[in-house]
């Protein structure tokens, strides 16, 4: 397995508004995805992943960083996280700082757990919303 | 200009069950009489989980999954889930496999334009085109159909090349399509082009520029439209597209009439590779060697196609184990519906449809 992109793994996530603004600036200012990935064994569990695109030379660059439940937003350096951020939020509940308006986004907004995280079964629920909501015992 | 009425605006709702919001769409509009001020998208309605699916299956049993995201187009979902696997283990199709993956992707690629030419025509008031596009759709599925047994959620691949030989008479019958679907884009075309009611309701409605497309993460037909002549089949080329000559079409504008434009140019682009395509199928394996029992090293990767509808791209963690420790989809939907809010505002209500229409997502795939 080879990847021919270059990976780029930071120290912190203070570092990444910097990183993604100092890319942005060599023409890397077109962000194809944003997302994370959880290691429930890691000090700080989550991995957030940003891959950065350059139409000049079509190169690509994916960005790491390690994180608890919170990290900046980079909503002012790319507009398009403004969707991506909120799902990673649904998803894990990792809060991003300076985030216009973080709200969950597929799941409703009222509902109890992060389903992307490694501690959440698959067939687990928000039984108590389904109820309330469903009027079903359960969905399953 | 302003009236006693100025101060209250109001705010309608439309959708999720709303004939023009393909699927399961709720927009929030706010209105100031019939213009749009601001608009709130929500979605999640047909949310299954699929990312979270894809970590409790194998690398096997997760294929027909993504068949279900982007059901119009599930042939290329197919094909993006399979090269990502494919370049985990470090296999390549074999040439035979790859050639066969071309002619399917590009025939779901006119089936996925078909369909949006309907709904997209239906949408701003021209009911026959849809019936038209019905028709021709109607063949490309019968290809699909001999060759798989399925119209809609083909699970045409398999991870390492193909899982069935392709069946006689597959050539004729693609060739066939070829020679016979120009013709009827022409059609299409006569119906729509010059008409007066049409482009009055696409001229300078909706537009984005290139600008508004790379902040905001947009690609496929929309960017194209813009005017950047980007296609991941070109600009990061997989399955052997540098092998085929091919335009990609852009616009100026930005605007709807211009995404329509570049969408049929496009269909007349894909008959054009398929026919380069069919003309030289190899003969040889199908399969390249993939182990039965597929476990991928530890690693990562991301691979993208070129969708119908934009980028689609599978990011996927392995940890060596049976199951990916993380399947992450980039929806090209996703990113495109986004855009909604920018190229709505200051339209009329009425704009708002034609607008929807011109996105052409699948909420299977916005919300996975």
């Amino acid at each position: 397995m080879e990847e021919s992109l270059e990976v780029r793994i930071l120290a912190s996530v203070a570092e990444i508004r910097p990183e993604l603004e100092r890319l942005k600036a060599l023409g890397y200012d077109f962000l194809v995805d944003l997302t994370a990935v959880d290691y429930p064994t890691r000090e700080l569990r989550f991995e957030l992943v940003y891959l950065v695109h350059r139409f000049a030379d079509e190169s690509r660059i994916r960005v790491k960083a390690a994180t608890g439940d919170r990290a900046p937003s980079v909503t002012a350096i790319h507009a398009g996280a403004n969707w991506l951020e909120r799902e990673v939020f649904d998803m894990f509940g990792i809060a991003f700082d300076g985030h216009p308006n973080l709200k969950r986004i597929l799941l409703p907004e009222d509902w109890e757990g992060h389903p992307l995280r490694k501690d959440y079964g698959i067939v687990q629920m928000d039984n108590a919303w389904v109820q309330a909501n469903l009027g079903i015992e359960s969905g399953q | 200009m302003s009236t006693v009425l100025d101060a209250n605006e109001l705010v309608l709702n439309m959708g999720p069950q709303h004939p023009s919001t393909h699927g399961v769409l709720r927009v929030i509009l706010k209105l100031d009489g019939e213009r749009v001020t601001g608009l709130d998208c929500v979605i999640g309605y047909l949310h299954r989980g699929v990312e979270k699916i894809g970590e409790n299956r194998t690398y096997a049993m997760f294929a027909p999954y993504v068949d279900r995201m982007d059901y119009v187009s599930a042939v290329s979902n197919g094909l993006g889930y399979c090269l990502t696997v494919e370049k985990l283990l470090g296999v390549v199709a074999p040439p035979r496999a790859q050639i066969t993956r071309v002619i399917l992707t590009e025939l779901n690629r006119i089936a996925s334009h078909l369909l949006w030419l309907g709904t997209h025509a239906l949408d701003v008031g021209a009911i026959t085109p849809l019936f038209y596009c019905m028709r021709e759709r109607e063949e490309a599925l019968k290809i699909f159909e001999n060759y798989c047994g399925a119209r809609l959620t083909t699970h045409a691949f398999r991870i390492g090349g193909l899982q069935y030989q392709l069946q006689e008479g597959f050539e004729e019958q693609v060739r066939a399509f070829c020679e016979m679907f120009p013709a009827k884009i022409d059609e299409y075309e006569r119906l729509l082009t010059g008409n007066r009611i049409w482009r009055d309701r696409l001229e300078g409605v909706g537009i984005l520029t290139v600008e508004d497309c790379k902040e905001l993460g947009v690609t496929g037909p929309l960017l194209r439209a813009a005017g950047l002549a980007w296609d991941l089949r070109k600009a990061i080329p997989y399955s052997g597209y540098e092998r085929y000559e091919f335009d990609v079409p852009t616009g100026s504008r930005g605007d709807t009439l211009d995404r329509y434009t570049v969408r049929m140019e496009e269909m007349r682009q894909s008959v054009r590779i398929m026919k380069q395509a069919v003309a030289n199928i190899p003969s040889g394996p199908i399969m390249a060697k993939v182990p039965k029992v597929i476990k991928p090293p530890a690693g990562e990767c991301y691979v993208s196609i070129e969708a119908p509808k934009g980028e689609l791209g599978y990011f996927i963690v392995s940890d060596g184990t049976l199951n990916p420790y993380r399947v992450r989809v980039r929806p090209p939907g996703f990113l495109n519906l986004q855009a909604l809010e920018r190229m709505a505002k200051g339209a009329l209500v009425a704009d708002v449809v034609a607008i929807i229409g011109t996105i052409d997502f699948v909420m299977g795939e916005v919300d996975r």
